[in-house]
């Protein structure tokens, strides 16, 4: 680890806690967590000079955010790639910071998806907006962004032998985690789940089939909730209140539905290469993969795709309670509760980032010992269609 | 008769496709400078980065790359069509649709990866371009 850069790190986080909260907006449910993961990190809203956004909700963008907070950046960037939009925005803050064009970035995200009762999930194909090329050659087909996924979970069983127990053990690890957080048990609760507590893989196999092979105790909620989380020069991070998590390897990637390609493979398996090499250091080494669980195929392709075992090996990987935050096999997986059962307004990637600081901070409700090394890798879009992946991989002192 | 979305117009890159289905013809393009298979339509090859991309009608036979069965759709536009199975269509002629499989008793049971199957294009209520949909040879 000796050549790592450490050029950049993640000196403050907030997490809004409520998934349901009427009456918020998505600017103020950002602004809010702004102003509070500026106080964790002792740096002031004045020492901002960049803002990245991902112009949801009724934001307007960097330009939007910028005016909100009173502040005159000297970067702006508005990138917005779907649920990894946030790894996209944290590679290009430690590109940024690194080029000396920014000191002290935001990012920050907010959402009342489960308010204003989006069908995220179930809603796909509306053949609704202005007209464009791909919506054209996919709406009439009635494919709902479940079944796109679904249709990576069938050709990946069909591959590779990979069973539906196989995936549930994603939901049941991390139902898990989310019982020993209170803020998902809390989100689970006003999200009017039937059942709290932990499942059994059984249970996953038990619930009602969304889009084949896809249960339901596999996919994620929908809720409100949002964040922030301010990323220092290494110059600035010296008067931030607590520990440094660095930036040590970033990579950005995008994928399709291609002719004749390999459906299993997500854009991880081209944006890891690049974040590990940066950071120098091997899957093997991660004490925590937080990866974006929008449903468990998500997480098992990406897994593979990221180097953590060979592709089509997932089901073997996942046995032992690997993926428990007190396992002796590494990594632990989701340690916040996940989409699945504690945050998933839209756009996860942000949380991914949350919960590994908190991991390397020593914070989590579910602490991994002695963690050290994280990744957060999101994904964006249709896993069986066209998204991006973003891989971040983060160190401790 | 089904109500889907209907394509929408103007949108250059998929209305010839559009029209073809009017004529029963399943069409996709075909670069003249380096021969490579485009699809989705556009208007630029996505091989070479040449131009002059020519369309071509496919057999429209193809295998079952992979498939998922709908079971709740908040779209009012599919909710007659009880549980119904999106698939990635494989065409011979070497490009990769999303269409639908239709024509059997049981979707959750029926389909399969791999499975060979033909182009139909079912007429809508919802307005004058039929959808190419797919069933088992």
């Amino acid at each position: 680890m000796a050549n790592q850069a450490r050029d950049a790190a993640i000196v403050g986080i907030h997490e809004y806690p409520l998934r349901v909260a009427p009456g918020r907006s998505a600017m103020q449910i950002k602004a809010e967590s702004i102003s509070k993961a500026l106080e964790d990190s002792g740096l002031k809203l004045t020492d901002v000079d960049a803002i990245y956004d991902t112009n949801e909700g009724e934001g307007g963008g960097g330009l939007g955010m910028a005016h909100y907070l009173n502040l005159k950046p000297t970067v702006i960037d508005t990138t917005q790639v779907g649920g990894s939009s946030y790894e996209f925005q944290t590679a290009h803050a430690l590109r940024d910071i690194r080029a000396g064009k920014a000191n002290v970035a935001i990012l920050s995200y907010g959402s009342v998806a489960a308010s204003n009762r989006t069908p995220i999930g179930t809603g796909g194909g509306t053949g609704m907006g202005a007209p464009n090329w791909q919506g054209n050659m996919e709406d009439p087909f009635g494919q709902t962004l479940i079944a796109n996924y679904a249709m990576v979970a069938h050709r990946h069983m069909h591959q590779y032998g990979t069973r539906a127990e196989d995936l549930a053990e994603i939901s049941v690890s991390t139902r898990l985690h989310a019982t020993r957080n209170p803020e998902a048990v809390r989100a689970m609760q006003d999200l009017q789940f039937m059942a709290t507590g932990e499942i059994t893989v059984q249970d996953v196999l038990d619930s009602r089939v969304i889009a084949d092979p896809l249960h339901l105790l596999e996919c994620c909620m929908v809720s409100d909730g949002g964040g922030a989380l301010v990323i220092a020069s290494a110059a600035a991070a010296r008067g931030a209140k607590k520990k440094p998590v660095w930036i040590i390897g970033t990579g950005e990637a995008t994928k399709y539905r291609e002719n004749g390609g390999d459906i299993t493979v997500s854009a991880g398996a081209q944006s890891a290469p690049i974040a590990f090499g940066e950071a120098q250091v091997r899957p093997e080494e991660l004490d925590l993969a937080m990866i974006y669980d929008s449903f468990t195929i998500t997480v098992a392709t990406i897994l593979e795709d990221l180097g953590f075992c060979k592709k089509g090996d997932y089901k073997d990987f996942a046995k032992n309670n690997r993926f428990r935050f007190d396992s002796a096999l590494k990594p632990a997986l989701n340690t916040d509760g996940g989409g699945l059962s504690s945050n998933h307004p839209g756009m996860r990637g942000l949380f991914l980032l949350l919960e590994s600081v908190r991991q390397l901070r020593g914070e989590s409700t579910s602490q991994v010992a002695n963690a050290q090394l994280a990744i957060a890798h999101g994904n964006g879009g249709f896993l069986g269609g066209n998204h991006t992946g973003g891989s971040i991989i983060l160190a401790r002192d | 008769m089904p109500n889907r979305p209907q394509p929408r117009f103007p949108e250059p890159n998929s209305q010839p496709f559009w029209e073809g289905a009017k004529r029963g013809e399943l069409l996709y393009q075909q670069c003249n400078s380096c021969s490579g298979v485009v699809f989705y339509p556009r208007l630029i090859c996505t091989h070479c980065g040449g131009l002059d991309l020519a369309w071509k009608q496919s057999q429209g036979e193809g295998t079952v790359y992979t498939y998922s069965v709908v079971r709740q759709n908040r779209n009012p536009a599919f909710s007659d069509l009880g549980a119904y199975a999106v698939a990635y269509i494989d065409l011979d002629e070497g490009f990769r649709m999303m269409s639908n499989v239709v024509g059997v008793a049981d979707p959750t049971k029926d389909i399969a990866i791999g499975q060979r199957v033909r182009v139909e294009f079912e007429k809508q209520d919802s307005g004058d371009y039929p959808v190419p949909v797919f069933r088992p040879i």
